[in-house]
């Protein structure tokens, strides 16, 4: 090879390497942490019902069916633009949709809930937060796919879209649903 | 509403130096006058003084807000709380640690190092414990496995391609170089061209 090409392979390299970090980047978020508990067991948990704080569903209750438990809360603006879709589509998932309501005044969810739907099968308060870090919860809005044997299947970070439920979430409870069965 | 007390506070106080001083007005006399304005230079220094104190209290309030107060067993265990949690990331300001952040997730683990810390577990178990929900992201310092091998040893390849290329090209110069002073008539049908 000809050595005066060698500077140019080496520009060519680097440009291959920049173009695909920014390549990369439109489809993979730098910041968005990924979750160590895929295929884990979820945490084990009893918390208040938002709406009955003197009862308590736990994560025992819940085995046996799959669910999707949607991380909201009322100071989450995120959280609004996902509410219509959860609205809309939330009972053509087909499992339980459980809403887990997080660090947030009870007072202020109910109001929220009261403005815009309560989507939710039922919901749950972690107002002091512990399981949402047990369960790798950075923010919210987040949503996780528990199967029937309580392994959580799969996570979303931000926003779900009509787009994720369709691509995403439908044919994983579709695959969940055969497993049960 | 902090800023307008503190004005007042300023114009109001007797050391203040912008409070009107009457005696030293301009129809007073002469000395009064001179020593009016040796005092209130005086005075300027001491208001000076006072204002600088105040916004070093507002200054380190704030920082002092930034991280909650623990009830620490003693200094070593606040020393090693502050280390520990510099090593920690905040996962919703990620450029921020753990002992930096204002984020009320960053102040619940804050809380939960610091009871794990009583509860007599290691920096280790602790971390270990972190990253079982956070991964290893949580960690500043990127643990060493298959996954981050060429993140840990990739600038030395980097460096040993370099150093490769360096000799490479030093060698071929040095077997170029009496070549090319012994005989210039070959120097058509040699690489002497190539070399840059």
């Amino acid at each position: 090879m000809n050595a005066r090409l060698l500077p140019l392979a080496g520009f060519v390299l680097i440009l291959a390497l920049l173009g695909f970090g920014i390549w990369w980047s439109q489809y993979h978020d730098p910041r968005e942490v990924p979750s160590p508990l895929i295929d884990k067991p979820a945490p084990q948990f009893a918390l208040p019902l938002l709406d009955d704080p003197a009862k308590k569903l736990g994560s025992s209750d819940l085995a046996g069916q799959p669910y999707l438990l949607n991380v909201f809360a009322s100071w989450c603006f995120a959280c609004r633009d996902e509410h219509p879709i959860l609205m809309q589509e939330g009972k053509r998932l087909g499992i339980k949709l459980v809403g887990f309501n997080y660090k947030d005044e009870p007072a202020d969810a109910k109001r929220w809930l009261a403005q815009f739907g309560n989507p939710y099968d039922v919901i749950i308060a972690d107002y002091p937060g512990n399981i949402a870090i047990d369960f790798g919860v950075t923010g919210a809005p987040e949503t996780f796919l528990v199967d029937a044997n309580g392994v959580i299947r799969y996570k979303y970070i931000s926003p779900i879209t009509a787009e994720v439920i369709a691509t995403e979430l439908l044919p994983r409870i579709a695959r969940l649903k055969q497993e049960t069965r | 509403m902090r800023f307008p007390r503190f004005q007042s506070i300023l114009l109001t106080h007797p050391y203040s130096s912008f409070r009107r001083r009457p005696e030293s007005s301009f129809y007073g006399r002469q000395e009064e006058l001179d020593s009016g304005l040796r005092r209130n230079d005086e005075t300027g220094r001491i208001a000076t003084t006072i204002a600088l104190v105040v916004s070093a209290c507002f200054f380190f309030s704030s920082l002092a807000f930034a991280i909650d107060p623990l009830p620490f067993k003693d200094h070593t265990e606040e020393l090693r709380f502050q280390a520990l949690t510099k090593q920690l990331r905040c996962l919703v300001c990620q450029n921020e640690s753990l002992a930096d952040s204002n984020a009320p997730l960053a102040a619940d683990l804050r809380r939960d190092v610091f009871e794990q810390m009583q509860a007599g577990k290691s920096d280790e178990e602790i971390k270990t414990w972190l990253t079982a929900r956070y991964s290893d992201f949580v960690l500043y310092d990127p643990p060493l496995h298959a996954g981050t091998w060429l993140l840990w040893f990739g600038p030395a390849l980097v460096l040993l391609a370099g150093a490769a290329a360096i000799f490479v090209i030093v060698r071929r110069r040095a077997g170029l170089a009496p070549v090319a002073t012994r005989a210039t008539a070959t120097r058509a049908t040699s690489d002497v061209e190539d070399d840059w």
